[in-house]
This record gives C-alpha cells, sequence and structure tokens, in this order.
C-alpha cells in the first residue's frame, strides 16, 4: 500500500511515476536474481565466445606467433592475404568448390535416401540404420578407410570397376579427383541429414497427399507442392549448417591428404594443393609457420563470410517458406 | 554477525562495485591464467648440487618398436648417472603437438624433433629456452660438433637446441636387380642414374610399374627436393636470409632433371605407383620388397633393412650428382635430430642434464647411434673405436657423406621452414606439368618465400 501512497503524491501530470524505494529495491532483487540464474551461461559466453573473438580480431592486426609478445602491424596481415600468400587463392578455390558442389550434393543425396526409406514397406528399419551407420564412424578413422578403398594401385574399387571394364581414376592422387573423392566421403557420411529428413517427411500430413492426388497432381508436383513446403525449414537448416561446415571444411581434407601421400611432413593440400581448404591454410599459417595474427586474419575472414551467407540464405529463406508469411508476429 | 552483514552490504553500489571488481579481477586472473604457457621455472628443480628425487618428461619422435627401446637403453645410462632423475619418455611424439603444448603450458621438460626446419622459429619465438648460459656454465665444448651441424642447431645467436645425432642421405640399390640389368657399378653422375633407372625399370602387361628403377616422383618417400639439390649444390637462402630457389641455377637444373625422368615413366603412371608403395616405415618398403630398385634415403634404412629381416641384397653409394659437377661426389644432404629445452619446461635443470648427456656424452651418442643406426654428431663419438657402425661397409657410406665438406642442409627460418612448404607445393605442380615457365615459377616461389618470411618480423 505504501506504493500506492507514494505514487499518489507525485504531480498527475508525470507520465513515469517512480516506484517508491520498496518496489525498486524487490525490482533490484529481481534483477540480481535473473542475473544470478543467468550468470553460468553468461560466463560462459563471455569466457568462451566474446573473449576468444575480441582477442581473434585484435591478435590479426599483430605479428602475433602465440609465444613472444605480440606487436602492432596495422593491416600488414590483410595486406598479405590478398597480395602475398601463394596458397590462399587455391585455398579460397577449393572451399568454394566444396561448398558450391559438395554441400548441395549432400543436401540432395541426404533427401533422396530419407524419401527412399520413408517410403519402404518392408525393412525400413534396417535401412535406415544402414544408411545412418557411417555417420557414426570417426572422421579420421572414416577418412583412412575410404583413402584405402580408393587407393588406385591396391583399393577394391578400383578393382571393382576394373571388372566392368572401367579405368578407374586415380582418385585421391589425382589434383582433379581429389575433390570428388572427398564428395563421395561426405555423402556416405551424410546420415546425421538424412535422418532429419526423414523425421521431417514423415511429419508431412497424408491427407496433404491424397488431397494432391484427388486433384490430380504427379509425383513432382506432390514433391514441389506438398513435400518441399513442408520440409522447407528442415532444408534451410541443412544447407545453413552443410555451408557452414563446408566452409570449416578441415579434417577429412587434412587426413585425406596425408594418407594418400603417405607422408605427414609433406607440403599440406596433397595432390598439388588440390585438397588444401581455407581453414587448413590457416592452420598451417598459425600451427607450422608460426603465423598466429595472420591466422587470425584469415579467421576473421572466415567468420565474416560464414555470417554473411547465412544471412543471405535466411534472407532468401524466409521468401519461399509459406509457413513464415502467414504467421503473425508477435 | 559477519553472514547478515555481507547480506546487507551486497545490496549497496558500493558494494556492488567492490563485488563487480572482484569478479572481474577473478575473470581476468582466469582468463590469464589459462593464457599463459608458464615460461619461468616451478616446482622442485634439480639444481648443480641438487639430489633431489625428480621426474622429468621427455617427448621424441621415434615411433618403431626397436628405436623405443634404443631410446629406453641409452636413458637408463644416463639414470645410471643420475639416479635422483626419473626420466618419463614419451614416444611418437610430432612437433605440431609440441608447439601446441607450449602455448598451452602443458610442453614437456625435454623435446626432441626429427624437423630442424623449426629450429628458426623455436629459437626466434622463445618457444625453445636459450642454452648458451647452461652451455658455458658447464663449460661445454661446441668445437666437439661439426659446423654444419651447429649451424642448425641454433638461430639469430640463439642455441635454443642441440644435436642429437644425424641423418644423411644417400643412395641405396639392389645388387640382385643390378646383375641382372648387366650394371656393375651405382651410378655417379644424374645422367647415370637416369639410365640405370630406365634399365632398371619393369612394366606389367597393362603397362603399370611392376619394378621402378628409380622413383623421381617428388614426395614418394625421401625422394624430397631438399635430398635432390643436393646433388647440384643448391643453396636455398642467400646471406641475408631472402630465398635463392630463381637465382641459384641449381634449382632449374634438378628440376628440369626429375620432370624429365617423371616424363619418361609418366605422371600418371608414377603417382600410381606411389600411391601402391606401403608405409615408408614398414616391413613392407618398396625397396625391401625389391619393388623398386635404386632410392634416396636416410642412412636409418640399414637399421631397418636389418630389423624387418629384409633378404633384399644391396649396397650403398653417395648420391650422384650433376654430371658438370664432379667435386660434389661423396656429399648430400644432412638433417639432424635437434632435442632442446620447450619454454615452460618444469624442471629446466634435470632437462639440461638429459640434454647434455644425450648430446655430448660419448657413450650415450654411440650406444643410441649404434642401436637406430643414426649418424653421431660429436667427433669423438666419430672417432670412438666403440662405434660398431663405423664397421659396416653399408653404414660407413653415410659417415663419409656426413664428414664430406662440400655436405649441406637446409638453414633455419623463423617461419618454421616455410620456404620449403612454398616449394613443395610448386614442385608438385612442376612434376604434374602444371608450370608452363619454369624459371618464372621460381621467380614467383623466390617472392613467396621472402613476402613469408617478412610477415612475421
Amino acid at each position: 500500500m505504501s506504493t500506492l501512497t507514494a505514487t499518489g503524491t507525485r504531480s498527475a501530470g508525470a507520465p513515469d511515476a517512480a516506484p517508491a524505494p520498496a518496489l525498486r529495491a524487490r525490482h533490484r532483487r529481481n534483477r540480481l536474481r535473473v542475473l544470478l540464474f543467468l550468470a553460468p551461461g553468461l560466463v560462459g559466453f563471455a569466457v568462451f565466445l566474446v573473449y576468444p573473438l575480441v582477442m581473434t580480431v585484435w591478435l590479426s592486426f599483430t605479428n602475433s606467433n602465440m609465444i613472444s609478445p605480440a606487436q602492432f602491424v596495422g593491416l600488414r596481415n590483410y595486406r598479405f592475404m590478398l597480395d602475398s600468400d601463394p596458397q590462399i587463392w587455391q585455398a579460397v578455390r577449393n572451399t568454394g568448390w566444396l561448398v558450391v558442389i559438395m554441400v548441395p550434393a549432400q543436401v540432395l543425396f541426404a533427401l533422396g535416401v530419407a524419401m527412399v526409406t520413408a517410403r519402404l514397406k518392408a525393412g525400413a528399419g534396417l535401412f535406415r540404420t544402414l544408411f545412418y551407420l557411417p555417420a557414426l564412424a570417426p572422421p579420421v578413422a572414416a577418412t583412412v578407410a575410404f583413402v584405402c578403398m580408393f587407393n588406385p594401385s591396391s583399393g577394391p574399387v578400383n578393382q571393382l570397376l576394373g571388372l566392368v571394364g572401367i579405368h578407374g581414376p586415380l582418385w585421391f592422387d589425382s589434383p582433379s579427383w581429389s575433390k570428388p573423392a572427398l564428395t563421395l566421403l561426405a555423402l556416405w557420411g551424410s546420415g546425421t541429414v538424412m535422418v532429419i529428413f526423414l523425421a521431417a517427411l514423415l511429419d508431412v500430413p497424408a491427407e496433404q497427399y491424397e488431397a494432391a492426388e484427388l486433384d490430380g497432381a504427379n509425383p513432382w508436383q506432390r514433391f514441389r507442392y506438398v513435400t518441399l513446403p513442408a520440409i522447407s525449414p528442415v532444408v534451410l537448416f541443412a544447407t545453413v549448417t552443410g555451408v557452414i561446415a563446408g566452409l570449416q571444411y578441415f579434417t577429412q581434407a587434412m587426413v585425406a591428404a596425408q594418407v594418400a601421400n603417405g607422408n605427414i611432413q609433406a607440403a599440406p593440400g596433397y595432390p598439388n594443393g588440390s585438397t588444401m581448404t581455407f581453414p587448413e591454410e590457416l592452420y598451417t599459417s598459425g600451427f607450422n609457420q608460426f603465423h598466429a595474427g595472420y591466422a587470425c586474419a584469415l579467421a576473421v575472414v572466415l567468420f565474416l563470410v560464414s555470417m554473411a551467407f547465412t544471412l543471405v540464405l535466411l534472407r532468401r529463406a524466409s521468401g519461399f517458406n509459406p509457413q513464415e508469411t502467414q504467421e503473425t508476429p508477435l | 554477525m559477519p553472514g547478515s552483514q555481507h547480506r546487507r552490504g551486497f545490496h549497496t553500489a558500493r558494494a556492488r562495485r567492490r563485488s563487480c571488481a572482484v569478479a572481474l579481477a577473478a575473470a581476468t586472473a582466469l582468463v590469464a591464467s589459462a593464457c599463459s604457457t608458464g615460461g619461468g621455472t616451478s616446482g622442485p628443480d634439480t639444481g648443480a648440487g641438487d639430489t633431489s628425487p625428480v621426474t622429468i618428461t621427455f617427448w621424441h619422435g621415434f615411433s618403431s618398436p626397436h628405436e623405443i627401446a634404443s631410446v629406453g637403453a641409452v636413458l637408463a645410462l644416463f639414470h645410471k648417472k643420475y639416479p635422483y632423475i626419473t626420466v618419463k619418455a614419451v614416444p611418437a611424439e610430432t612437433d605440431d603437438k609440441v608447439n601446441q603444448a607450449i602455448r598451452g603450458g602443458t610442453a614437456p621438460d625435454v623435446d626432441a624433433s626429427f624437423n630442424a626446419a623449426n629450429v628458426g622459429g623455436w629459437c626466434s619465438s622463445g618457444a625453445f629456452l636459450d642454452l648458451t648460459a647452461d652451455i658455458q656454465a658447464d663449460h661445454v665444448d661446441l668445437g666437439q660438433i661439426p659446423k654444419a651441424v651447429q649451424s642448425y642447431t641454433a638461430f639469430g645467436g640463439k642455441r635454443c637446441t642441440m644435436p642429437w645425432l644425424a641423418d644423411t642421405f644417400g643412395l641405396y640399390y639392389n645388387k640382385k636387380l643390378f646383375a641382372a640389368a648387366g650394371i656393375t657399378a651405382p651410378p655417379k653422375t644424374m645422367s647415370e642414374l637416369a639410365a640405370d633407372a630406365r634399365k632398371l625399370t619393369v612394366l606389367n602387361p597393362d603397362g603399370s610399374i611392376k619394378v621402378a628403377g628409380f622413383m623421381p616422383y617428388l614426395g614418394a618417400y625421401e625422394m624430397l627436393t631438399e635430398h635432390l639439390v643436393t646433388s647440384w649444390g643448391g643453396s636455398w637462402l642467400k646471406a641475408d636470409g631472402s630465398s635463392n630457389v630463381g637465382t641459384d641455377p641449381a634449382f632449374a637444373a634438378a628440376m628440369t632433371w626429375q620432370k624429365s625422368l617423371v616424363d619418361w615413366f609418366g605422371a600418371a603412371k608414377l603417382a600410381k605407383f606411389k600411391a601402391g608403395m606401403p608405409d615408408e616405415f614398414s616391413a613392407q618398403n618398396s625397396f625391401e620388397t625389391g619393388n623398386l630398385a635404386m632410392m634416396v634415403d636416410g642412412e636409418w634404412r640399414t637399421a631397418f633393412i636389418k630389423n624387418d629381416k629384409s633378404t633384399v641384397d644391396y649396397g650403398t653409394a653417395p648420391m650422384p650428382v650433376a654430371d658438370t659437377m664432379p667435386q660434389l661426389y661423396g656429399s648430400g644432404y644432412v638433417g639432424g635430430n635437434v632435442i632442446g629445452i620447450p619454454r615452460g619446461s618444469k624442471h629446466p635443470d634435470a632437462a639440461w642434464k638429459l640434454v647434455k648427456f644425450l648430446t655430448t656424452d660419448t657413450e650415450a651418442v654411440t650406444t643410441l647411434a649404434d642401436a637406430i643406426g643414426n649418424v653421431p654428431t660429436t667427433l669423438p663419438a666419430l672417432d670412438s673405436p666403440s662405434l660398431t657402425l663405423a664397421q659396416d661397409p653399408k653404414f660407413a657410406t653415410f659417415l663419409d657423406v656426413f664428414k664430406n665438406p662440400h655436405t649441406s642442409t637446409t638453414p633455419a627460418s623463423a617461419d618454421g621452414g616455410a620456404y620449403l612448404t612454398n616449394y613443395g607445393l610448386f614442385a608438385n605442380k612442376w612434376q604434374s606439368g602444371q608450370i608452363p615457365d619454369l624459371q618464372a615459377g621460381l621467380k614467383a616461389v623466390d617472392r613467396q618465400n621472402d613476402a613469408a618470411l617478412k610477415l612475421g618480423q
């Protein structure tokens, strides 16, 4: 009641009457309580995201090697990136190839497999498990196994191709075939995306298909006008996460190059730099050549490109998702 | 009651600011401690006269069972001499890992590396401690180490590593295949090497390579540019540290010779043959199984052939040299294992005792050299009668290469040998036919190397 009394004493024209001290104290306690509950998350956010991000941006303007004290060098790292780095443009082209070819191929393949397994009447569980299992293989082990399978001299893939009269390529030992071989590895391991598509496909109401069939829609029209709109959020999710993963593609490229080359100390990106990705160039600069400042500059560029890709995809996607346009903003 | 006072105070603005300050200080301390690389010494240590028991960690790159056992045997000698120091040896460690450990403040007390190219980066960045003070305090005579070996273990006036045995490279040849091809002696010039390689090569009915006379494809086992250009007396860096590959004619000559032999085989055929070559450090090594008639390799192969129980009948010789440079015959490439104390070592005094023992104690050096078949790096050990390797004519080749005044190495650079990485990428493209103008390509590598070197300054 004291609050009301206190408020009533203020002039009638005051638009936001100040609360009484007791109310203010309660609000303050509430705020502190909220802050206390949020603290673990906020501390984690600050320590593991904000701090590294700020430090990365700062170090990108230094000659840091992460061992001796860093000195400010202005835009030198960024100028080196644009003018002098012998590997950077090949790394950009390789990563661009993976984003443009590998990511869509992976999304389409996972969608196709999910559609087939969603329609299976018998053995659906078995096939879904079989297609998902490769996703559980650790990336390094899977890559090593894949490179051995595709060994042009002794691998079973080329031997099988030879049985049907096909002269198999050099796969991971060929600059032209190394990225397609990595794409096959990505398709083989796309079980996680497949499962997400499968869940979305099984969620599409059967009545909509029945209605479309009654209206005379053919299979393509049913897919285009029933399935695709219903699963478009999942397609968007798979594409955005796929693009980000493509931009950060590192482990498989590095392991495949080292295993195929048979020499871990040799020049990266074997063969002929064809598997040298942007993150691999970042790693080599920062951790092999003591150019941590330059590696940070590369990381900043990678971050900005990832963010730009994501924003563009989200913006474009909002147009083709019918559910979103029907929703009323809160 | 202190508790209630504290709670009351919690609500005052002053106390809030204080709490924020304390929290900020704690967070800063937390972040600082997380980022610290622990440069100083800490914990108990054994100074000159301190015999308190201490355990030190020693990372090295040896991975074969016989190598690990040999290192263990020498560490037993060390423990016998210093019973209060226990060494925990960790095999198969890589330079990448030790670099991360130094940055993360979890470096071992002592680290040994196969890659002397990293010495420049370690010395200039302070990743490894400068041993000069310890060397002077203990009156270690660096004159017992050949000059060439001294050069790749220090950089910029800092001696941050010591040489721990060396690797020299030469030619291994299969005597049985030589006899079958009517070749009576190993080649001495690169022209002879190419001619012998053609004679010794055997193809399968489908045209693929069954036995390669010599593997000219760069990246196959030890067929690396740095091991090749010594045959032309190539010098990687100028006196001022800038790149020399576009100026020194040795590089263009070596690349031209290599490409001509690659073209004779066919790059695709060689790539396929290379892909089928089993692991270099396994008993299925292509030379040991007779699928490679000649190869460039380090002196360690003599021990591997013995330990793998390979039946290959082989001989060794210095690498052939350019036809126009016969005076270079007998020399070769020397690359050393290096050992030092990473920044953050918890027991640097005990660590120094181990480094000194392993690199300058004649018994330790000869024991390990004999056991793993490496070249000893001190003159007393080289001349020691207990060095049984010297009695093996196959190994003596590599000791002679080591002593040859023309024997050379790849110089240390502050960027961890980035010039070798750049050159390796260039060479891979060259051998695949992707470089139309060799000289222009070499000049471009010079520019890349020089720009990379300036980046870290």
